[in-house]
């Protein structure tokens, strides 16, 4: 006791009065009002923070063996793989680690679809989230290509081609982001500087995302805010070792996939070397990207498959304006629900085709999953928010928590 | 959850499910959708090791019959050690082989015998040296052949025991062909290098054209990836500490929040 | 009502204590798991396999002829390899302690006498020192000269005269056979 009285705690003050980190971590990680009704769709964030520190920890040690030269690349990682203590599990770490990201960022989005989340006055929180989102995909994309395989060649050339579609400015852009006349050492360079730069840009924006999470603090399955601290519980200890749990789980999920089936995510096509001259039977991207590459696909106009693609990730950014409807939650909004699990299902049907072969039927059925998919956010998601007849929610969390106990126990 | 929720869950479950099933990886790799026939191998599942007659003998198929056309570029001689060679047999073994090494203090570059520290000899200096030796066709570098095909195992081991002298009707093989059930096109420039006895094994094993197109194949495999069994290992032990270590958490969770009723 | 009382409040510091163990066991557990897990990324950055197996070198010094000195590189320095006469042995065996800034004798340097196999680098500031070609300067004790601060070594390599501190290091080695000799 005397330790903690007469050195701990005033060291404590004295850091404290200066600068306030020991008062701030108890505001807003100890003592911080959470709702109280929380499910586990709601650990997914926490699970993210973790994934993006596992993975510029991996990234950082893998960056001490990598070459970014074309005729090292490939070689440096294989170096990694067989001669470097440990370097296959680190490697394979990343790599799962970079699927379990987007497989964990894709529930976090549906979550705040689901109950509402974007809702006012989050939209900015959606907001910084979906740019977040834009982050990760341009830091995968790059990331992919650092190994040097043959997916990695033409993945990127298929992609960053792509722009070579804007009218007047593409052909230079092209040749401006690749630093030549096709992917080489130029562009490899610059995607190994921005692919380690990225996360960087990434930490920033979880600040922001953070930040605006605790000027309203999180929404909940009800999605009535809290009014009374009977709505709130302290986020230690309940919700931490609740995402601890989560994290438990998380983990052993993860690291089957690293031990037990390291390759399972990725393609063997990139266990070959890049090889200019030869491009191989079916270029795919990796599979979180797979609905966008499908959208791009379904039309076949260049320029507006690019536009379309685009189209799909930034309608996000006003999904908080396209609905505006007071009920948050689905859970009170039966119609919206079913088409939520549509647009879920649309999603998966999308990613599927996305992998396919550019041939019969799934080009139409691919055509009509792209057009379904922006229905639902121009057409379906507006006029349910106006003509739906929503449950009415409880008057406060804590009364629906009560009700539903009242519920059970019935 | 409200009925509709479960409900909804469940339909994308067992979409899922039926996804799962469908053919979706026919853009992976596989190609032609060939069927494969699903082999027993001593490295599969989670407590799979790689059997070390197989390496042994497989390293021997590897040397006497591939190397000439196939390189191996990133095994090291110091690798075999994990197979079971001393130090001196690898000596040996690395010394068969040249590598060039210099300049010297004339300026000149010199060729020597290969150490244990160097890297397998290849075959060819270059891509193009190897396709002028072979017709325009290309013997790929084998070291990561394993992992670089879909199921890469049961594919290895499929093209080299399914050649076939009746060639299906109205298939025309180009010259210098020959027609495989496996290979994507079913046209191959490779020549059948297995068959019965082409290897003598010294270990008493039947040296079946089966038999070395499995010890080939065990031994491609640990060449690409020769830390599986460390994986598995480590593995098992890291799994069941998150097992016990969640099962804990789950216990302390409960307990915390029951103070809330 | 008293029982019912202490009763109750047996129970919450039991429960307290239970959780209590609870809480430090997997707190303590997980602490453990994060502890192991930091050791692969530390071990990572060690010399990977493919530096190791360059550790050691073998020589094959059935060319060098006698009064010959060849430089091999080992772990990435040079090492001088000098078949010695025997005018340069009986020199270095007589040379007295006393002279020299740092004493060894010229036993405790060689393995065999005619095989003098040392570090080439100067023992001040790193650099290469001259003598391994007859054309060299020797510096005034016959054997080797630094050219950057004027360190001289003498016919086994120490150190005679100028800013170095030390002998030219001799590495660990063994003669594998007559003709061979392996380094580190």
């Amino acid at each position: 006791m005397n330790f903690y009285k007469n050195i701990v705690l005033p060291i404590h003050d004295w850091v404290d009065y200066r600068l306030p980190v020991f008062s701030y971590v108890r505001k807003n990680l100890v003592d911080y009002p959470t709702p109280k009704n929380l499910n586990y769709w709601w650990n997914f964030g926490a699970l993210l923070g973790i994934t993006l520190m596992t993975m510029i920890v991996t990234g950082i040690f893998l960056a001490f063996n990598y070459t970014p030269h074309t005729e090292l690349a490939f070689a440096s990682v294989e170096h990694l793989m067989r001669d470097v203590n440990y370097g296959w599990l680190i490697r394979f770490m990343h790599s799962s680690g970079a699927s379990m990201f987007f497989i964990l960022v894709y529930v976090h989005m549906f979550r705040g679809l689901y109950f509402g989340s974007f809702k006012t006055p989050r939209e900015l929180l959606w907001i910084i989230g979906v740019a977040i989102y834009l982050a990760m995909m341009a830091t995968a994309f790059m990331g992919y290509v650092l190994p040097w395989g043959q997916m990695s060649y033409w993945g990127a050339t298929v992609i960053t081609s792509l722009f070579s579609a804007i009218p007047i400015v593409g052909d230079t852009l092209v040749t401006w982001i690749w630093g030549g006349f096709v992917i080489g050492d130029n562009t490899l360079m610059r995607f190994f500087v921005v692919h380690y730069l990225m996360p960087m840009i990434i930490v920033l924006l979880v600040f922001f995302h953070l930040w605006a999470l605790h000027s309203h603090h999180s929404n909940n399955p009800l999605g009535v805010d809290m009014k009374t601290p009977a709505d709130s519980i302290p986020f230690h200890p309940y919700y931490t070792i609740k995402d601890l749990l989560g994290l438990g789980v998380f983990l052993t999920f993860y690291l089957t996939f690293v031990f037990f089936a390291p390759d399972y995510f990725g393609h063997p096509d990139n266990y070959i070397e890049a090889n200019p001259l030869v491009t191989p039977a079916h270029i795919v991207p990796e599979w979180y990207f797979l609905p966008f590459y499908a959208i791009l696909r379904s039309i076949d106009d260049k320029l507006l498959g690019v536009i379309a693609m685009f189209s799909a990730v930034s309608i996000l950014f006003v999904l908080p304006w396209l609905d505006r409807g007071r009920v948050r939650s689905a859970k009170f909004r039966p119609i919206y629900r079913q088409f939520f699990w549509l647009f879920v299902a649309d999603c998966f049907l999308l990613g599927y085709i996305g992998a396919q072969s550019a041939v019969e039927p799934f080009v139409t059925i691919g055509r009509l999953a792209a057009a379904y998919y922006f229905a639902h956010f121009l057409i379906i998601i507006p006029l349910v928010a106006k003509f739906e007849r929503p449950l009415e929610p409880p008057e406060s969390i804590n009364a629906g928590v009560l009700e539903a106990q009242t519920k059970k126990g019935a | 959850m409200g009925v509709n929720l479960k409900a909804s869950l469940l339909g994308s479950i067992l979409m899922l499910l039926v996804l799962g099933g469908l053919p979706i990886n026919t853009a992976y790799g596989a190609g032609d959708s060939v069927k494969l026939e699903k082999q027993d191998w001593s490295f599969s599942g989670i407590f799979g090791t790689y059997d070390r007659g197989e390496l042994k003998r497989g390293y021997q198929i590897y040397s006497e019959v591939c190397a000439g056309c196939h390189s191996l570029e990133y095994l090291a001689y110091r690798n075999l050690e994990e197979i079971g060679f001393s130090v001196t047999e690898i000596k040996e073994i690395a010394a068969e082989y040249e590598v060039e090494d210099g300049p010297d203090d004339e300026g000149e570059m010199y060729m020597r015998p290969a150490r244990q520290s160097d890297k397998f000899v290849s075959p060819f200096a270059n891509e193009k040296e190897s396709r002028a030796a072979n017709n325009g066709a290309y013997p790929p570098d084998l070291s990561l052949m394993s992992k670089a095909r879909k199921n890469g195992p049961d594919y290895i081991y499929g093209l080299l025991t399914r050649y076939k002298d009746e060639v299906p009707e109205g298939m025309e093989i180009a010259d210098g062909m020959s027609y495989n059930e496996v290979y994507p096109g079913q046209q191959i420039a490779m020549v059948a290098p297995l068959e019965d006895g082409t290897v003598e094994y010294t270990d008493g094993t039947k040296p079946t054209m089966q038999q070395h197109a499995k010890d080939v194949t065990t031994f491609l495999t640990w060449a690409a990836s020769p830390e599986m069994e460390e994986r598995k290992r480590l593995g098992i032990k890291v799994i069941l500490f998150l097992v016990i270590w969640t099962a804990m958490l789950m216990a302390l969770k409960k307990k915390i929040w029951a103070k809330l009723h | 009502m008293n029982d019912q009382a202490d009763d109750d409040k047996e129970n919450a510091e039991e429960s307290t204590n239970r959780r209590d163990f609870l809480q430090i066991a997997t707190y303590t557990v997980g602490g453990v798991g994060a502890g192991m897990a930091a050791w692969p990324l530390i071990d990572s950055i060690n010399p990977p396999a493919d530096v190791l197996s360059l550790a050691s070198s073998e020589i094959d010094i059935s060319s060098i002829k006698v009064g010959q000195s060849v430089t091999v590189m080992w772990r990435g320095r040079p090492v001088f390899v000098r078949h010695r006469t025997d005018s340069e042995i009986k020199e270095a065996k007589a040379v007295p302690m006393e002279s020299l800034p740092d004493p060894e004798s010229d036993e405790d340097r060689t393995q065999k006498a005619e095989w003098l196999i040392m570090v080439g680098v100067c023992t001040h500031l790193g650099c290469i020192p001259n003598g391994q070609r007859e054309t060299d300067p020797k510096g005034d004790y016959g054997g080797w000269f630094c050219p950057c601060h004027g360190s001289h070594y003498d016919s086994a390599g120490r150190i005679r005269k100028g800013p170095a501190p030390t002998n030219l290091e001799v590495p660990p080695y063994q003669f594998l056979d007559d003709t061979t000799v392996k380094i580190g």
